[in-house]
């Protein structure tokens, strides 16, 4: 009977641990979220998104218009070139390049780039696409974050469209529809929730980078969106914000840190929800 | 016949072409890193350089051996604290939540690994660092800082709180929620036969989750580690903030420090000749250790499955 007690001890003893563990882990990070949301929502307003950076000794003017605009176009560029890559890339994948041994190594590559730092891949495109231009450029940077999107997008595209069953294709190919037709009309069609979620999850992640951009678009105070020069960046704007000594910086660092998570959260959301109703639906 | 096998044959090219494209810019990616570190690494050799305690621009020395020791330490104890309080937090999420929370619990989870690395970087240097300075770093200091021989590592040398420990302290929050999230997905393929059986035979509920469920579930968890510590060697941002930057020698766990990833971030932009190509070594020498680990992992989980 005592051995049984003990076992029984020891349960309670683990199972109370665990769920400090889990207390202890959800406490920190809704803290983190808390913090952000409190000192976000203090230092927010009009300005933020109406004015262009000014010098710190000016109390009360300044916001950061030419970031949030370089940030979006960055993004949209990083898209407009991963995304379609992403895609075609990952359709070889799963569909003409199924049986061969190159789609292997290419999905086994991708799930390891998936991983690289983001600060590596900046260096890269350093050498690339800044070195030899002798300044910093947008399209550096767009660059940078598309080489950071492609493999994700790859992935997710090969597993969505391994997941549509082979009948649904063998009946369009008994129709005599020819192979790029079944592609195009079956089966990204039927793909197309997970492809779609698979996009915003990776726009979400490249929204929110800041290492790649360090050494690529680097960042502006003025405002300007020539993509053949430095383009300011919301990400590289909150890094050096909160490292200066200024507190009216420091003020809309944190702003724009309650920005850009309040947008990753968002697109994570969205993404989610398109999943779980295409399922369910 | 011919009209409609022409789209076909230019789409396939076209798939082909973007798919070659992971494996250009890999090997691009390595050959470029190599050659840009080439002049680094013919002056002071690899293993020179890779051991090389100096990183000084005045004498232009540069060797990896501090930012090395920095990344693999700050990593080592991120994974110290956040392997058990993950656990802990995947064992509760699926053997004692109550089921209506269970999947509320899970998303915010899921969705606080998706925060920006910078948003911790900034937490960490604000919010985390002063708390740990004031609370946290006394206590050890008191403690294992009165310890013979080991005692000087655990003692106090820099106010502010920018150092090793908070650095590791701000991964290790990163990674709770990656490591957390796999291994609850792991755990929640356990057929409920076993752990019936396991019942069956008398076993107490944690007896369950120790000697059935943790057993097999273990590749697949070992496998989600091995890619969360890729991560912390990776991670840059949160780091830069909170790691202090000091190249120095390492003499206290409270003292700041350098990770290669803060030695990037921080002297990339106004470096030239010699010491830019020696971060280009760095980077190299991350890509490689990055590279590794993740092989590593995928051979692991791989083995489950064969």
């Amino acid at each position: 009977m005592n051995h049984l007690n003990q076992r029984k001890v020891t349960n309670i003893i683990a199972l109370s641990l665990a769920s400090l563990c889990a207390a202890i882990g959800l406490a920190l990070l809704f803290i983190i979220l808390f913090d952000v949301l409190k000192n976000g929502l203090g230092s927010i307003n009009w300005r933020l998104f109406t004015e262009d950076p000014a010098p710190p000794t000016i109390a009360g003017a300044g916001g950061l218009r030419s970031a949030f605009l370089g940030q979006g176009l960055l993004t949209l560029a990083a898209a407009v070139i991963g995304v379609p890559l992403g895609i075609l890339g990952g359709t070889f994948l799963s569909e003409y390049g199924r049986h061969h041994k190159i789609s292997r190594v290419i999905s086994m590559l991708s799930d390891i780039a998936v991983s690289i730092p983001s600060i590596v891949i900046g260096t890269f495109v350093y050498a690339v696409l800044v070195k030899p231009f002798g300044s910093y450029n947008g399209w550096a940077g767009a660059a940078a974050l598309a080489i950071i999107i492609l493999p994700i997008i790859i992935r997710t595209t090969e597993d969505m469209m391994n997941m549509v069953p082979w009948a649904l294709r063998e009946a369009a190919f008994a129709l005599g529809a020819p192979y790029c037709r079944v592609i195009w009309n079956v089966v990204y069609r039927s793909a197309s929730a997970g492809i779609f979620t698979g996009v915003l999850l990776a726009i979400a992640r490249i929204a929110g980078e800041t290492a790649p951009l360090l050494f690529t678009s680097f960042n502006s105070n003025f405002f300007q969106l020539n993509m053949s020069a430095p383009v300011p960046s919301l990400t590289v704007s909150i890094y050096q914000y909160a490292a200066s000594p200024y507190q009216n910086w420091v003020g809309m660092a944190w702003a724009a840190a309650f920005v850009v998570t309040c947008f990753v959260l968002l697109m994570n959301i969205i993404g989610r929800l398109t999943i779980k109703l295409k399922v369910k639906g | 016949m011919k009209t409609s096998k022409l789209p076909n044959v230019i789409f396939k090219l076209l798939t082909f072409g973007a798919a070659i494209c992971v494996i250009v810019l890999i090997v691009g990616m390595l050959l470029t890193l190599l050659l840009e570190s080439w002049p680094a690494l013919r002056r002071f050799g690899f293993f020179d350089f890779l051991f090389g305690r100096n990183w000084n621009y005045a004498n232009q020395i540069f060797g990896a051996l501090r930012p090395l020791t920095g990344t693999i330490i700050s990593t080592g104890l991120a994974l110290v604290m956040a392997v058990p309080v993950a656990l802990g937090t995947a064992v509760f999420l699926v053997e004692l939540c109550p089921h209506k929370l269970r999947s509320g619990i899970g998303t915010a989870i899921e969705l606080l690994a998706a925060i920006p690395s910078i948003i911790y970087g900034m937490w960490g240097l604000f919010v985390l660092a002063p708390m740990l300075e004031e609370n946290f770093q006394p206590l050890i200091v008191g403690t294992l800082g009165k310890l013979p021989l080991m005692g000087p590592f655990f003692q106090s040398h820099y106010a502010g709180g920018v150092n090793l420990f908070t650095a590791a302290v701000i991964l290790a929050i990163m990674i709770i929620p990656f490591i957390a999230g796999i291994a609850r997905d792991a755990f929640n393929q356990v057929p409920p036969i076993l752990k019936e059986s396991s019942y069956g035979v008398g076993a107490t509920h944690w007896e369950t989750i120790a000697q059935v469920i943790l057993p097999y579930t273990k590749t697949a968890v070992a496998g989600g580690v091995i890619i969360a510590m890729g991560r912390a060697l990776g991670e840059t941002m949160a780091v830069a903030y909170v790691i202090g930057n000091r190249h120095g020698g390492l003499d206290s766990i409270f003292s700041p420090y350098v990770t290669i990833t803060s030695v990037m971030a921080n002297e990339f932009n106004e470096a030239a000749g010699l010491q830019m190509s020696s971060l280009f070594t760095l980077a190299l020498v991350l890509l490689i250790a990055n590279f590794m680990v993740l092989s590593l992992a995928k051979y692991v989980l791989r083995s489950k499955f064969n």
